[in-house]
Parts: C-alpha cells; structure tokens; sequence
C-alpha cells in the first residue's frame, strides 16, 4: 500500500467522522465573530473596546472547534458516526419547522388562522397522523388558544384580520 | 444565627402564605408535577413556555411558580421511571433499575409510597441547607471585587459545562457559543452594535424566551418526533391503599433516605453536578454499602428512595449557587435566574438583602410546595397515570403552538417566532452532532455580566492579567479550574488508554 493512499484513507475516514463536521461547525461560528469583532474597535486589555469580547471569544471558539475535530482522528473509525439518526424523519421535522412559520404567515391574518394553521401542519409531521385527526386537534388547540390567551390573558393580537400577509 | 434565620423563615413563610403568592405556587407545582409524567415534556421546555405569561405578574410569584415547575416535575418523573420503566427524566433513570421491577411484583404502589416520602426528606434536607448556608456564602462573596467575581464565574461556567453530559471540549464549545450570543446586541457601554447582521430587530440581543424554546423546545420536538415508543401501561393501575408501606419496608428505607439525601447535598455543593449526577452517585454508594449488593436490580426498595431521594436535596441545594451568588449550576438555574433579570432584578449577592421577600419567600414556598406535592401526589396518583397514556402527536403540535404564542407575548413580535425556528434548528443540528445546548443557555445567562466584570477588572488592574492569579481569593477559584480542567484531561488520557476496549458506557440520559 503506497503513503499516499494510506493518507487518503485517513482523510476520508476523517470526513465522516461526526466530530469532523461538529469541530467544523464550531470554527465557522468562532470566524463569524473573530472577522467581525474588530471591525468594531478591540481597544486594549485595560481600555477595551466593544469588539475585544467578540474577538476574543471568537479565537477561542476556532481553538475548542479544532480541539474537536482534531480528537476525531484518534477515534478508531466503524463507530457510530451517522449525523443523521437511523431512521431520518423528513416529513417529521419539515411539519415541525414548518409550524412556527405558518404561525407567522397566518398570524398576519389574525391569532384564529395563525394558531389553526400552525397546530394543524404540525400534527401532519407525525407518522400516525390522519387529516381528520389533525384538523380536530388544530380546531380544539384554537378554541382553548383562544380562550386562555385572548380572552384569559389579553394578548394583544387580533383574533381575525382581513388584509395581504405582508 | 439561628435566631435570625428564623425570624427570616418567618417573614419567608409571611411572603409565601399571601393568597396569591400560594395560588401560584400552587399553579406551578400542579403543572410542574404534570408536565413530569407526560413523556416527552421536560421542566426546561415548560418553564420557558410559562416564562413569557409570568411577565404580567409580581416577581415574588413569578419566581414562585416558576420554581414549583422545576421541582415538581421531579416529582412526576419518578413516576415515569416506576411505573412505565421509561426514564423520561435523565435524573430519576436511575431509579428505574429498581422501581420497574417492584411494579413488576406488585408493589409499584409501595415504591411510589416512599419515593413521595424520601423526596419530602431530601428536600427539605436541601431547603435547610438553605438557609443557613446561603447567608455565609452571600457574607463571603459581598466582599468580591471585579476580578473575583469573574474568576468566579469563570469557574461556575467551567464546571456546568464540564462535568455535565458528553464530552467536555464540546460542552466548553456550547459554553462560550452562549457567550458569543450574549454579545449579540447593543454593547452596553458604548451602545454600538454587534453581530447583528445588520438586523434592526436583533438591537436587544436575542432573547432568552426564544434561545430557551428554540434549544429545549422545538429543538427537543425534532429529536422526539416518531420515536417516542408506545407505552406498556400494563402495571399502572395503582390505588391509593396499594402506596401505604409495610413498616418494615419503612423501616428498610430509613437508612438509605438519609444516605442519599447527604450524598445529594454534597453533589450541590460543587457546581455543575446537578441532580442527574448526585442519582447515580447516591444509587452506586448504596450499593456499595448494602449487605446484599447482588440483589440491587431485582426490586429493592433501597435503591429506589436512595436515589430519590439524592435527586431532591441536590435540587433544592442547586439553588444556593444561583440566589447566593447569582451563578446558575445548570440550564434550569440559569433560566429562572434569567426570569428574574427579566423582572429587573439584578443576580448576585445583593440579592437577598436587596430583595428578602424573593429570597425567603422562595425558601418557604419550597417548604409549602413540597407538601403540596405529597398532598397532589397520593390522591391523584391514578390521574398522573392517565396523563401517561396521552399520545405524543397531540402533545407537540399544542406545545409548538405554546411555544409560538409564549414567544410572540415576550414582546408582541413575529420576528422572535422566526428567531425560535432559526435556534431551533441550530439546536437540533447541535443535537445530532452529539453537543448538549444545555450550556449555551448558561453562558447566555451569564455572558454580559461577565464581560462587564471583566473590563472593570482589566481597568482597575491596568490591563495586567496577572491579577486574576496574584489576588489571594481569585486564585484559588483560578486555581479549582486549572484543577477542574486537570483531571478531565488525566480521565480522558486514562480512558484513551484503554479505547481499544469496549468504549465505556454512555450515560443512560439520552
């Protein structure tokens, strides 16, 4: 076996480790906020500026990511190291996500369709879910949002709104 | 000094027996001891939800409740764990080795019986520890300058992101990750702004509302969608005839309430061991001490109230750190330190003499909440159980819709719905690449009075450093990190060592 080749094996056992792209993660944050923290002035150690902090941290947060990464490579590799779990529940998390952003979208209308529409994309995101059990869910969930926090609690959003979501 | 404690526990109780203040202990505890047993709910993602609906109300009962949450959803998981063998809550986990198989025999009911009994003990263990404990360390901490209450910090963050779950570079990473998201905003000396992205809405930092439900909320929803396992509710017929104990099972589990009560209150001294921690501590010395360790597994009662009983006082002892000296040894302490930042109040050792009706109202309020639970506990045990049987399709879409109208009431604004979903995300990408976000929330709690601390440090010392370790009291919090820092390397090269082994065990938390 040429060094050469050993080295790619290495590599790419390397780039599936999860610690590989948790590390990653980590430095991509720790550059956000080292790149901007001296755009706003770092001062000095005794007069410090609002960017010392950000900077600061930033370095800090690249070290710990490479600190992550690098402890990668003394794992020995056929662990579990899927960043997915075993079984990936897409439409799960694309309703659960889904959710808060038709609160927003639907909120516009008024906290009736908001709550509806929220509740009701949600529950669809579970595996044993019908349409009928969703939408009497989303239907109950809004008659006691309803009560509790308009009524109950006061909030200050409109139950019902006519206009363009914009 | 007792004489003073008393008469303090006495204005304590005076605060606490205000008829509002008791419906909101009342309130908390109820909904805490409920959102226990519902599978899937945590006491994080349920204080967050309740945070933004306590804002109308007076801090005293905002705090009250929101603590009865926290403390009496200990009580709901250990239901969990013995009748359902789900360990639910990572600190009653432990209790499960034992308490599914008493219910296996019949005897469910004895082991719920004392499980109430040893955390009444173990608690009020901890509130005593409370009061006495808290007023020395406020006497010592009052005399603090910058550079000690940095070093301080410094400390606390290091320890409740290390010695909690996983691995410990990662919960640093998560730590100083809050950190960064605290600078996010206005800077508070110059007023400039930063990080923002150039988003007029983020001016006022994130707020904590939204970072708690993202991470412990929507993020947790994600993680548990289609895999909560259908539940065995074969054994959980329980009355309440079946709880009463025999006397020499009460006798049998005298011994080892106590033992597990003063191991929990040892692991609340030192930060960052919350009361996952002082559980399996406090079930391996019974082991350890038992005359017949072979039989801890098969259903016996020691290892269930020991346990038990640990998680309370170390939960009732986690509050001396947080109200003493204003430094939060986990997610839920620094959130409901968080809630009474919120309310404008300033954390620290001020705190309880600035505001005694906070400190010991709360104190006595612990003592009225936890008889309130054993009173909620023993009648309505069949209704907790029934709450088990609730499915969780119908529980997370009304908690996201909680989660989406708590955030929104913070401040009346759809952009912090959007900030939850983009945290909520993050959250779970950190989840699924083995990070615990619990510390993110610590160092969120923390992070700009540590940089205001630190830039008054630094200027009173000139810019030297050196002062964090030639200043007597700083040295020695400088010198339990590098301690602390120590020997998880020492751990890590020792297990490293033998990796080539079975990798040791993963704690049962997940």
């Amino acid at each position: 076996m040429s060094p050469d080749r050993s080295l790619g094996d290495v590599l790419r056992n390397f780039a599936r480790k999860r610690d590989f792209y948790a590390g990653g993660l980590m430095v991509l944050f720790g550059l956000v906020a080292a790149l901007k923290g001296p755009g706003y002035r770092v001062g000095t150690l005794m007069h410090m500026g609002p960017g010392f902090m950000p900077t600061a941290l930033g370095v800090i947060l690249i070290l710990l990511g490479v600190a992550i990464a690098g402890t990668a490579l003394g794992v020995p590799p056929d662990e579990d190291e899927d960043i997915l779990p075993e079984q990936p529940q897409w439409l799960g998390w694309a309703c659960i996500l889904a959710g808060p952003l038709m609160f927003i979208i639907f909120g516009r209308f008024g906290l009736i369709p908001g709550t509806f529409a929220c509740v009701f994309v949600s529950a669809l995101g579970d595996r044993t879910a019908t349409w009928t059990s969703s939408l009497v869910l989303a239907a109950v969930v809004t008659v006691f949002g309803v009560a509790v926090f308009s009524y109950l609690l006061q909030i200050p959003m409109p139950l019902l709104k006519w206009g363009w979501p914009l | 000094m007792i004489e003073t404690a008393l008469t303090d526990l006495w204005y304590g109780f005076q605060v606490a027996f205000q008829p509002h203040n008791l419906m909101w202990c009342f309130i908390g505890v109820l909904v805490g001891n409920m959102v226990g047993v519902l599978p899937g709910m945590g006491p994080l993602a349920t204080i967050s939800i309740l945070l933004p609906l306590t804002f109308g109300i007076k801090p005293v009962g905002a705090i009250l409740m929101l603590a009865g949450v926290m403390y009496g959803a200990q009580y709901g998981g250990a239901i969990c764990s013995i009748l359902l063998n789900l360990p639910c809550h990572p600190p009653h986990a432990v209790t499960c080795l034992d308490g599914f198989p008493m219910t296996k025999q019949g005897r469910g009911g004895v082991a719920l019986g004392l499980t109430v009994f040893a955390s009444f003990v173990g608690a009020s263990w901890g509130i005593t520890e409370m009061i006495f404990l808290s007023p020395l360390l406020v006497k010592a901490a009052l005399q603090f300058g910058p550079t000690e209450i940095c070093s301080l910090m410094l400390l606390g963050l290091l320890a409740g992101s290390t010695l909690a779950r996983g691995s410990p570079v990662k919960g640093v990473a998560m730590t100083v990750l809050g950190l960064l998201f605290a600078i996010i905003g206005q800077d508070l000396e110059t007023g400039s702004e930063r990080l923002t992205f150039g988003l007029p809405e983020l001016s006022d930092g994130i707020e904590l509302v939204a970072l708690a439900l993202g991470l412990f909320g929507i993020a947790e929803f994600m993680n548990s969608v289609n895999q909560v396992v259908t539940i065995n509710t074969k054994y959980t017929n329980v009355r309440l005839r079946d709880m009463r104990p025999s006397k020499a099972e009460f006798k049998q589990s005298i011994a080892p309430m106590f033992r597990g009560t003063i191991v929990g209150s040892l692991c609340s001294l030192i930060p960052g061991t919350g009361p996952t921690i002082a559980s399996f501590i406090a079930y391996a010395t019974e082991k350890k001490v038992s005359k017949t360790p072979e039989k801890f597994g098969t259903g016996l009662i020691e290892g269930v109230v020991c346990p038990e009983a640990s998680t309370h006082s170390s939960v009732q002892g986690d509050f001396i750190p947080t109200m003493s000296l204003g430094i939060p040894g986990d997610a839920v302490m620094a959130l409901l330190l968080g809630a009474l930042m919120i309310q404008g109040i300033v954390p620290g050792p001020q705190l309880i003499s600035e505001h005694p009706d906070i400190f010991w109202g709360l104190v006595a309020s612990f003592w009225i909440g936890n008889i309130l639970l054993v009173l909620l506990n023993v009648p309505l045990i069949g209704l907790w159980v029934k709450m088990l049987t609730i499915p969780y399709r119908y529980l997370y879409p009304s908690a996201l819709f909680f989660v989406c109208i708590g955030v929104y009431a913070a401040n009346n604004d759809m952009f912090q719905v959007g900030e939850v979903l983009v945290i909520g995300l993050l959250g779970y990408i950190l989840l699924r690449l083995g990070f615990h976000p619990a510390p993110i929330l610590l160092g969120f709690v923390l992070g700009s009075r540590f940089e205001e601390n630190f830039r008054r440090a630094m200027l009173i010392a000139r810019g030297d450093l050196t002062v964090f370790v030639t200043r007597p009291i700083s040295a020695v919090f400088i010198f339990l990190c590098v301690l602390l820092i120590g020997t998880q390397i020492y751990f890590r090269l020792r297990s490293s060592g033998r990796a080539l082994g079975p990798a040791p065990a993963s704690a049962p938390a997940e």
